[in-house]
């Protein structure tokens, strides 16, 4: 049933994306600011935590769930550390994404070469 | 001149034409227009835009050895092409060694290349004048819109940008197709924001070149085997066929499009059909102008279209101008007098 959830919830999200890039004069960019941003602002507000619950990698995979994490470490260091964990929270908590995202890019863009899909 | 109309008082001549190709235009139903297909987008080079320079240098010398030229054969040449500065086109001829004038009329630039060929030779300015310009999918990605790497989805209204470079020459020579008038193309922004649907930008600059072109010559549609338009693909198309429908008159069969023409809709994922200023060019260098010379065609009216945006100015916001410009190849030559002679002799 897990699965089913994650499917859902994951695919759900993916479907919303797709609709605003079909649909509206969107760019890309904009949609996935938009989706990060309605992430923290869900996870601040309390909202994110019952989807992720239910849907689990399925909600915290695509870009919301980026936003989430955001908003949950900045909840977090908050309470370790006060006031400055506002600032040092939110980056502190997806840093594990961000520096993965860096060394997986260096490796991609070391050992491979953009190509046209066809 | 009358209105906007250009009458050529000798029927240049455009002796050669050549057009490169890319994989997908090699897989399309036009594959047989191009002098070469190149499957590598990189062509052997390190980059993409080095690839682009790559193609454009490939359509010129093709050009040429198609008419027996060399570089020193040409008087002048007028190129341009869709990346900053326009340097697709200085860094392909860089060696070349031709007196060069850029130019920059986007998906348009063929048609502003030839028309200002024509004006150089008709002028007796130049005995031989060479149009060139290219587009290249993998540059134009990164250029307009993201890099390839960012992989990013692309709108039901988004046009594939073509990976092809065309070249002419036109002379003094006597050898069909003539360019026998030509339209000198107004800015047209009808407030079209989303640069992912171009084709709608386009479609009143194109309609509005057109209109003028036949006002001016006082010729019917049906005078023409063909309307072409650049690269409305699919979207443009319908809107340029509804603007006519306003005013009564009904060119769905005489209308062509370059960017509906290059791609096979079926079997490849182009969207609304193809783009780029190496569309038109290789449509009109690969198919128009062979068609023109042996006689298939006897006349068509070419309007290739250019979206007027950039990037930043895209991003701010900014709608989206659009031009075109619109040249009368014939089969055979001929003077602005014999225009209306030759109309009411058809009537």
């Amino acid at each position: 049933m897990s699965f089913f959830y994650a499917f859902v919830i994951g695919g759900g999200l993916c479907a919303i994306g797709q609709l605003l890039i079909d649909k509206t004069s969107l760019t890309p960019a904009k949609i996935l600011v938009s989706y990060v941003t309605a992430g923290v602002l869900l996870g601040a507000a309390g909202l994110y935590a019952p989807i992720k619950d239910l849907g689990g990698a399925g909600a915290t995979v695509p870009l919301t769930g980026f936003g989430n994490a955001i908003a949950e470490g900045v909840f977090e260091a908050v309470d370790r550390e006060g006031f400055i964990g506002i600032f040092s929270g939110g980056l502190g908590s997806c840093a594990a994404g961000i520096t993965a995202a860096m060394v997986f890019s260096f490796i991609a863009g070391v050992f491979g070469r953009s190509r046209q899909k066809a | 001149m009358k209105g906007s109309t250009v009458f050529f008082k000798n029927s240049p001549a455009v002796i050669a034409a050549a057009a490169v190709g890319g994989k997908m235009e090699g897989e399309g139903p036009m594959a047989a227009c191009f002098d070469k297909i190149n499957e590598d987008p990189y062509f052997s080079c390190e980059t993409f835009e080095q690839g682009e320079s790559k193609m454009l240098k490939e359509a010129v010398l093709h050009t040429l050895s198609k008419a027996s030229l060399t570089p020193e054969n040409i008087d002048v040449m007028f190129g341009g092409d869709l990346l900053d500065q326009c340097v697709g086109t200085t860094y392909g001829i860089r060696d070349l060694d031709i007196p060069f004038l850029g130019i920059y009329g986007a998906c348009s630039t063929v048609t502003e290349g030839a028309l200002l060929a024509s004006l150089f030779v008709d002028g007796g300015y130049a005995r031989r004048a060479l149009a060139v310009t290219s587009s290249h999918f993998c540059a134009a990605e990164r250029q307009y819109r993201f890099p390839l790497e960012y992989g990013g989805q692309r709108t039901p209204t988004s046009q594939y940008t073509a990976t092809a470079a065309g070249g002419l020459v036109v002379s003094a020579e006597r050898l069909p197709p003539y360019i026998r008038a030509a339209t000198v193309g107004r800015i047209v922004d009808m407030g079209v924001k989303d640069a992912a649907n171009m084709g709608a930008a386009m479609a009143p600059a194109a309609y509005a070149s057109i209109k003028q072109f036949l006002e001016d010559t006082e010729l019917a549609p049906d005078f023409f085997d063909a309307i072409v338009t650049g690269d409305l693909g699919k979207v443009g198309s319908r809107l340029l066929c509804e603007l006519f429908d306003r005013d009564g008159v009904d060119i769905r069969s005489l209308h062509r499009d370059c960017g509906t023409m290059l791609y096979s809709f079926g079997e490849q994922d182009v969207h609304a059909g193809a783009s780029g200023a190496g569309c038109a060019a290789s449509m009109l260098c690969g198919y128009f102008v062979p068609k023109l010379r042996c006689g298939e065609f006897r006349n068509i009216l070419f309007a290739a279209t250019g979206a007027l945006l950039s990037p930043t100015v895209s991003a701010q916001g900014e709608s989206i101008p659009a031009i075109s410009h619109a040249l009368w190849l014939s089969f055979e030559p001929g003077t602005a007098p014999d225009i209306r002679f030759t109309r009411k002799e058809q009537v």
